[in-house]
């Protein structure tokens, strides 16, 4: 139960112990942990990160969504009232063609109808001279009395 | 008759357990060491081979360490790395890039050394002899005293070692000379300080042998029980002694289990909180 000489041994062996466990265990051990650490708190930084980018773009998306109805919305508003416009054109073209039909019928039935009038007018000179010169007995000269038929004429 | 001669086979085998296997300045007869230049060559064996497990598995380990996903090994020695870098955040004050690795150096070897008390006391001694014709083996090398001062005496050096690195020989002599007392009781406190200082080796060292050689008696006590066991008349006395041998060994193991463990943390603890005193500039 002596101390002996064995301490010495036993001082070297614990102290060699020390310095290779420093430099072969603890060292490397150490260095790898805190990495580690380092790296997760990167990790976490970099998720974190994210998340807040993600919102933004969630958020920028949202954004552009409603730009984008509003949008349609107008161009839907605008092509309605475009719609609208064009019915209300051809609307209105339409009354004038129409319009416009009717007053070339007008004219053709009016100078029809004084064309009828003139024709009925010179018939009726030829049946009133007719008439006259049955009633005179003799045959009025139709050159010789132009003057006369005109006269009649224009009174009819 | 028999009587006597069990009990002095029991004393005989206690001593047989109790003996290094000495080199050197060692008594003939007895086999125990007579002065300094005596070696216990099975403590230095032991406690070698623990040493050159512990690097051999370190140095593996070191390169091969894998910081993404560390498999159960490396965890493990994970655990216990943190454990003790942790202890040392504790209690240390300031930063000294030793303490750590010391602290885990003691903490793993002392464990390993006070596991050998764990192997059944007879195992190795029996295989010994009949392997190699070793007559005296004592496995457990912190049951030796110059194991666990090699130890202390190492610490007690850096303990000085600091304490003169941090506050200077002037402020060393200064703690001699004025520390519990104040200036006007010098003597008291010269003497108080050396008892106070020389205490912390002494009562590392002789804490840790203490413990570990009185568990170890207690487990050579219960293997005594089975020599017993063939003294008993019957089949019934055999199985009993035989019984409460196997009960006595498996309780004191699972104790003594936690005893070893505690050795080694105390001891570790107990490092670090001194050199952390060293390294307090104002006591």
């Amino acid at each position: 139960m002596n101390i002996t000489v064995t301490l010495i041994f036993q001082m070297i062996a614990f102290i060699l112990l020390i310095w290779f466990v420093n430099k072969y265990l603890w060292t490397p051990v150490n260095a790898m942990l805190e990495d580690r650490q380092k790296r997760i708190a990167d990790g976490l930084a970099a998720a974190e990160k994210g998340k807040h980018e993600q919102e933004l773009a969630e958020k920028h998306a949202k954004e552009t969504l409603k730009e984008a109805k509003t949008q349609a919305a107008e161009v839907l508003a605008q092509a309605e009232k475009r719609a609208s416009i064009i019915v209300e054109e051809s609307k209105e073209k339409a009354q004038i063609e129409g319009d416009r039909i009717k007053a070339s019928a007008q004219s053709e039935i009016d100078q029809e109808v004084s064309r009828a009038k003139e024709q009925l007018r010179g018939q009726v000179a030829e049946i009133a001279v007719a008439g006259a010169s049955r009633v005179l007995g003799r045959e009025i000269d139709s050159k010789s009395h132009d003057k006369l038929m005109k006269d009649l004429i224009e009174q009819i | 008759m028999a009587e006597a001669a069990s009990g002095g086979g029991t004393v005989q085998y206690i001593q047989h357990h109790l003996t290094n296997l000495c080199a050197g300045q060692c008594d003939p007869v007895t086999h125990k060491a007579t002065g300094f230049w005596a070696l216990h060559l099975d403590t230095i064996f032991f406690s070698y081979a623990l040493a050159a497990l512990i690097m051999v598995v370190s140095w593996r380990l070191g390169r091969s360490l894998v910081s993404d996903a560390p498999s159960g090994f490396q965890n493990f020695v994970e655990t216990i790395v943190d454990f003790v870098a942790q202890q040392v955040r504790d209690t240390f004050p300031g930063h000294n890039p030793l303490i750590a690795p010391l602290a885990l150096t003691i903490f793993v070897w002392v464990w390993l050394m006070n596991f050998m008390d764990l192997i059944p006391v007879d195992l190795l001694p029996v295989l010994a002899n009949a392997i190699f014709g070793i007559e005296y083996l004592k496995v457990v090398p912190t049951t030796d005293l110059s194991a666990t001062f090699a130890m202390s005496l190492v610490v007690f050096a850096l303990i000085i070692y600091y304490n003169i690195k941090i506050k200077g020989l002037s402020g060393y002599a200064k703690m001699f000379l004025f520390h519990p007392f104040g200036k006007f009781l010098v003597p008291v406190n010269i003497v108080m300080t050396i008892i106070e200082e020389l205490a912390k080796p002494l009562s590392l060292g002789l804490r840790l042998f203490g413990n570990l050689f009185a568990g170890e008696l207690v487990f050579l006590l219960i293997a005594l029980i089975g020599g017993t066991m063939f003294l008993a008349a019957g089949f019934f006395g055999a199985m009993f002694w035989g019984g409460l041998q196997v009960l006595l060994d498996l309780g004191w193991l699972i104790f003594h289990l936690l005893v070893i463990t505690l050795q080694a943390f105390i001891f570790m603890v107990l490092t670090i909180v001194y050199l952390g005193m060293a390294h307090v500039e104002d006591h």
